[in-house]
This record gives structure tokens, C-alpha cells and sequence, in this order.
């Protein structure tokens, strides 16, 4: 099932990718689908970030990976590379889990 | 790993194992993961016009249309010198990625509790930083905001994996239905 799902998944991706790379220029060139569609990563992962750090299952829920998210935020605002920022939220919530 | 192989695209493989791991459905991953995977393909159109490759090769290159690429790509001037940087970026990628995929799938087996080693905190961390560098703008700050918050609001009252869906349709009908200034 899963595995379904990894291959449905990756095609869509794909296929994407080569729509992309083969559709006459001017289907894709409509001024409101551009605007449009680089919103939609921006407005996911604001989405991911939320339900990752605030919920377990369909709990909300308020624990140390809040503080991790902080952690991670102030990294970003310093301009820390991408394994630096990770890191940084990962050890942040091993060390109050330690406390 | 076959995800890494397959799919290579960073943040829909993120989303897909993010959704799943949270307890959501297989399929409500595998359609954030595509919606992720939407903008690929105006990184294509980009780039079909600035590399004009064809045939055999466009099914080969389609595979590495990707955020870094398409930067590397489109700073350079010349088509020797930005094919140069498309091939050049995505067999480095790919390879590095791949390799980086194995070490980690080798790896768990050797690993404790994850959340001991704070790992369950890793993946927003990892979100908020592909995030960041798209929000140097006022109005892209407020969608990233609304949505999260949105999210959050939705969570308790739909399957896992669903608040992200009503998250994209929303903010895909905000950005097709907006006035044109």
C-alpha cells in the first residue's frame, strides 16, 4: 500500500516536472496560474511546520517541539545552513527531554 | 530509499513520509506531495526555453527540474554554459542525495527511540527552512501564517493529512480569484 503510493506519487511528481519541460509555452504562461502556483509549497509547509510541532494524531498538543521550532526559527533568521537548523531543533528537544 | 530514487524532489518526499508518520492516509500524502510538486513544473517551463533540449534527453532532464537547478541554471548566460550547469547540478544532486538516502536507511537500524535523539522535531525544522527563503515578502509571510494557523484550527475535526488539502484549495482559490492589480 505504501508502496503504491510512493510509485503513484513519484509519477505525478515526474510527470510534472516533464509538463513543465513540454507544454506549449503560453498554457502555463496565464498570468493568474502564475501567481498561483508558488503559493501553494509556501502555504504547505507553513501548514506541515504547524501540524508537525503543535499536534500528535489529531491532538492539539504543546511540548518540547515548540521549543525546538523556536530554536530552529532563530537559526533561520541567522541565516544557518539547512543540516545546521535540523541539528539544532533535533538536539534542542533531546536536551529539555533530558531535564 | 525508492522514494529517493523515484521521486527527488526534497520537499514532496518530506511531506509524503510527514503525512504517513503523523497517521495520515497513504493517498492524502501522495496528494500533498504532488501539490508540492506543482511548482517543478513552472521550473520546467523556465528552463525548456533557456537549455532547448529534446527528445530522449528531455525525458532524462525532466527528472532533475528542481529549485536548485533552476538557480543554477538561470544565473548563467550562455546555453553551453547553462546546460553545463543543469547537468552538472542535478547528476551532483542526485548522486549526494541518493548516497545520503542510503547512509540514513543503513543508519536506523543502528538508532535508539527517535524522540530520544529529539528526531521528531527534525522534520518541522526542516519545513521551516525550505520555507524561509520564499518569505521575503509581506504577503507570502501572511499566507504562510493563515495556513499554519488554519491547520491547526481544521486538525481535531478531519482525517490526518487533510488539513494540508483544504490548506492548498484554499489558498489556490485565494491566488486564481485575486483582483489583478
Amino acid at each position: 500500500m505504501i508502496w503504491a503510493g510512493v510509485l503513484v506519487g513519484s509519477a505525478a511528481c515526474y510527470l510534472l516536472k516533464l509538463a513543465g519541460l513540454s507544454l506549449p509555452q503560453r498554457w502555463l504562461q496565464d498570468a493568474r496560474i502564475q501567481r498561483t502556483v508558488p503559493l501553494i509549497p509556501i502555504a504547505l509547509l507553513a501548514a506541515l511546520v504547524a501540524t508537525q510541532t503543535f499536534a500528535t494524531g489529531q491532538h492539539l498538543v504543546l511540548d518540547v517541539r515548540a521549543a525546538a521550532l523556536g530554536v530552529a526559527l532563530i537559526a533561520v533568521l541567522l541565516r544557518a545552513p539547512f543540516l545546521v537548523v535540523v541539528a539544532s531543533a533535533a538536539a534542542t528537544a533531546a536536551l529539555l527531554r533530558l531535564l | 530509499m525508492g522514494l529517493s530514487l523515484l521521486m527527488f524532489t526534497g520537499a514532496s518526499q518530506f511531506a509524503l513520509v510527514g503525512v504517513i508518520g503523523s497517521g495520515g492516509s497513504v493517498w492524502a500524502g501522495v496528494a500533498t506531495a504532488t501539490l508540492l510538486g506543482l511548482r517543478n513544473a513552472l521550473y520546467g517551463l523556465r528552463l525548456s526555453d533557456l537549455l532547448n533540449i529534446h527528445g530522449a534527453r528531455r525525458l532524462a532532464a525532466a527528472h532533475f527540474v528542481l529549485d536548485e537547478t533552476t538557480a543554477m541554471t538561470i544565473a548563467r548566460n550562455s546555453e553551453r554554459a547553462r546546460r553545463l550547469a543543469f547537468w552538472a547540478t542535478g547528476l551532483a544532486l542526485f548522486t549526494l542525495w541518493n548516497l545520503g538516502t542510503l547512509i540514513g536507511a543503513l543508519a536506523t537500524h543502528a538508532l535508539p527511540n527517535p524522540r530520544v535523539l529529539g528526531l521528531d522535531a527534525a522534520p518541522p525544522a526542516a519545513f521551516l527552512a525550505l520555507l524561509a527563503p520564499r518569505l521575503r515578502a509581506r504577503e507570502p509571510l501572511a499566507i504562510a501564517l493563515a495556513a499554519g494557523v488554519i491547520a491547526l484550527v481544521c486538525l481535531p475535526f478531519v482525517p490526518a493529512g487533510i488539513p494540508l488539502l483544504i490548506v492548498a484549495l484554499l489558498v489556490a482559490g485565494f491566488g486564481l480569484l485575486r483582483k489583478t492589480k
